[in-house]
């Protein structure tokens, strides 16, 4: 896989990041006094994509797919077991952590939940001011007004310097958390779930917020979230994944008009849709059965295979690469167009996508 | 549509009244005195499901969704908190009723499916014993049959293998399946009201539309009636056939899901459908969010509770929104309720919102 084969709109120059064949094992240890290692959890299996200066790259799946895990080894908070990242061509894999040190200030993360992810017992100020006094990237009699900057960027009042998260909303925290996230200009922000514990009419603001970001300080975006119509509106790229391995990648249109793997398919056409309302009932869907398996135990040959209505014996039998397919990859021995998304219900206006 | 089902019901139960829908709230209000002040969780709700229907309540967290369908089974302390106004499930009074008449309704007549299934059930016993005594309780059966029962019930939602694991415990069990033993606990009863507060909240899309169509062909097969309670609107458009928009513990909107989803006339609604981004569509528009946060029901802003955060206050005339709250008026379309002081909301909608919201 060469980066150029990437759907991204990748300008000359290398990518911000590759990730080439990522592998998260964490080990399952048997009971008594002698831990024996008895099997693997093989969270993040192979996992290959580039992501270029200011793009953004949306990560989807359902839980336990390794979309966070995946988050986690990037930003170094995990040790891959194989595989590469590499960040402006410089392997972090495998690096000391106090060789790290310097790379960490260009790769920032956006927590999931707003309410453990802050000291409850530190102020905004000393919350935001961290990462500026452990890098010491500003001398200290500045660390003041940057963070008062930082807030005002994320919408808070700068005079809530002194404050604690238990005084804030849910939104308000999660603008914390990405002003901790910005304080050090960071090149890259894996944000993980950033609005999925927000209402609904406060994730369009935090959206909107790492929209206007985005643009301005030019920040690349590892977007994962499950949420496939707010990951649509964010990223120009998607990659699916299914069981710790990335399944079908693409831009949006391809993704979301044309998906090609079953799985993208049934994902797609699970999503409830707020347009439905117009013609009323449910929607014709692709009805999965069962569960996600174990990925201590995954199936043999295409780990979707035991839910999936195209599968046959090849399917068991062999694993299918992740192929080249009309400007996107997918991995099925059956790959084929299926429009699921259905842009009947709303008139010309709004079904150009 | 509803008397058809009524026929399936076992004799035993009362008979409904003809006029009156299966649950009746009117004017309910929930009340918390707390160390703080009295949190008005709920004020002055009324509407009402028949059989065979589904309600959708939405809003955000903390306008009142779960707090006034707790208040229908009962499930609020009579000392910590306050219930004014009525409710009436088959005709019988809720409100003020004893423990051993709620302990007859709950888990018979009416039953709820929990958001969370691993706090909902009991991790030290079996998801059967669960079932067989939701169902002992209620009907005077040996602990055979009721565990005959039990099986059929997890058979009956989906579960493989239920004769086995009946007898596994909730840890066992993936997210999907118990909240499908969570359905069959709440189904055993064969309940003709049904309230689920997010049951999909916790869950994978594939697996939300399985429990979406598991809920919809139990109601089916059932004829019960069923509330939803959820912020998913793209939920709502799908299983619902009566939608109420709560805000701030108020009623602010009302009406068939068709009329609310795709021709709102509450400002709130539009901030709402604005907010949210879409599976098809151009992407290129932005989400239009609500600014500010929802209020604290410990010191609800003055008039409508809404007006902090509404960008059309200045089309009324006067200090209005502020000062005076909006009644529970009637809309463009029948059966459609709305809590605004604009004029015209729906001349609004057309000029201004629908562009940004649809």
């Amino acid at each position: 896989m060469t980066p150029e084969q990437g759907p991204s709109s990748s300008p000359a120059g290398p990518p911000l990041l590759e990730v080439t064949d990522l592998q998260k094992y964490f080990p399952v240890k048997s009971s008594g006094v002698v831990r024996r290692t008895i099997g693997q959890v093989q969270a993040v299996d192979g996992v290959t994509f580039s992501l270029a200066k200011g793009g953004s790259l949306g990560l989807v799946g359902e839980s336990g797919c390794g979309k966070t895990t995946t988050g986690r080894v990037i930003t170094r908070l995990y040790d891959p077991t194989g595989g590469t990242v590499k960040f402006e061509g410089h392997d972090i894999g495998s690096i000391s952590a106090k060789a790290m040190m310097p790379y960490r200030r260009e790769i920032q993360l956006i927590f999931q939940d707003p309410y453990s992810s802050l000291n409850p017992r530190h102020t905004v100020g000393t919350i935001v001011s961290t990462p500026l006094q452990v890098h010491k990237t500003v001398p200290k009699n500045k660390v003041k007004p940057r963070v008062q900057e930082l807030l005002e960027v994320v919408g808070l009042n700068p005079e809530h310097f002194n404050r604690y998260p238990s005084e804030f909303s849910g939104g308000q925290r999660q603008r914390i958390g990405i002003a901790r996230a910005l304080a050090l200009n960071p090149k890259l922000i894996v944000a993980d779930e950033p609005v999925s514990a927000l209402d609904v009419s406060i994730q369009a603001q935090v959206i909107n917020l790492l929209g206007d970001l985005q643009k301005e300080f030019d920040i690349a975006f590892l977007f994962i979230a499950h949420d496939l119509a707010i990951v649509r509106h964010f990223c120009p790229d998607i990659a699916v994944m299914y069981l710790g391995k990335i399944v079908e990648m693409g831009n949006r249109d391809q993704i979301y008009v044309t998906p090609h793997h079953p799985y993208t398919q049934a994902l797609l056409s699970a999503a409830p849709d707020v347009k439905q309302a117009a013609i009323g009932g449910r929607r014709e869907r692709i009805r999965l059965v069962g569960d996600v398996p174990s990925p201590i135990n995954p199936p043999s040959g295409c780990r979707f295979r035991t839910r999936c209505w195209k599968a046959q014996d090849v399917c068991a039998e062999q694993e299918p690469p992740l192929l080249q397919v009309g400007g996107r990859q997918v991995a099925c021995h059956f790959a084929e167009p299926l429009q699921v998304l259905a842009t009947e219900p709303i008139e010309p206006a709004a079904a150009g996508a | 549509m509803t008397e058809v089902l009524d026929v399936e019901r076992s004799p035993a139960r009362q008979p409904n009244s003809q006029k009156e829908p299966f649950l009746v709230v009117e004017h309910l209000s929930v009340q918390f005195p707390t160390y703080d002040g009295l949190v008005k969780a709920v004020t002055d709700l009324s509407y009402s499901v028949d059989m065979g229907e589904t309600l959708g309540i939405v809003g955000e967290s903390g306008s009142g969704k779960s707090v006034s369908s707790m208040a229908v089974l009962g499930l609020h302390d009579i000392k910590r908190s306050r219930l004014e106004g009525s409710i009436r499930v088959a005709g019988k009074e809720i409100v003020g009723a004893s423990q051993s008449t709620m302990r007859k309704i709950r888990g018979n007549e009416v039953a709820m499916i929990f958001q969370d299934p691993l706090t909902a059930l009991h991790p030290f016993f079996k998801i059967g014993d669960q079932i067989i005594e939701a169902y002992r309780f209620h009907h005077n059966v040996s602990k055979r049959v009721a565990r005959r029962r039990a099986i059929e019930m997890l058979d009956l939602v989906g579960i493989p293998r239920p004769d086995q694991r009946v007898d596994e415990y909730v840890h066992q069990f993936s997210g999907g399946m118990r909240q499908r033993a969570m359905i069959a606990m709440a189904l055993v009863n064969n309940p003709r009201l049904l309230i689920a507060d997010e049951p999909t909240t916790a869950l994978d899309v594939t697996v939300q539309a399985q429990i979406l169509d598991l809920i919809q062909e139990m109601q089916k097969e059932f004829g019960s009636a069923v509330i939803m309670i959820t912020h998913d609107l793209g939920v709502i458009a799908e299983v619902a056939d009566e939608v109420l928009v709560m805000y701030a513990g108020r009623c602010v909107e009302k009406g068939t899901t068709k009329q609310i989803l795709t021709h709102p006339e509450m400002p709130y609604t539009w901030g709402l459908l604005g907010s949210i981004a879409d599976v098809v569509g151009d992407v290129d528009k932005p989400l239009v969010p609500i600014p500010g946060t929802p209020p604290s029901l410990l010191n609800p802003p003055s008039g409508c509770s809404f007006h902090p955060r509404c960008v059309h206050r200045d089309k009324v005339e006067g200090n209005r929104c502020v000062e005076e709250l909006p009644e529970l008026r009637a809309g463009g379309a029948p059966n459609h309720l709305l809590r605004c002081h604009l004029t015209d909301p729906d001349a609004v909608f057309e000029s201004e919102v629908k562009e940004e919201i649809l």
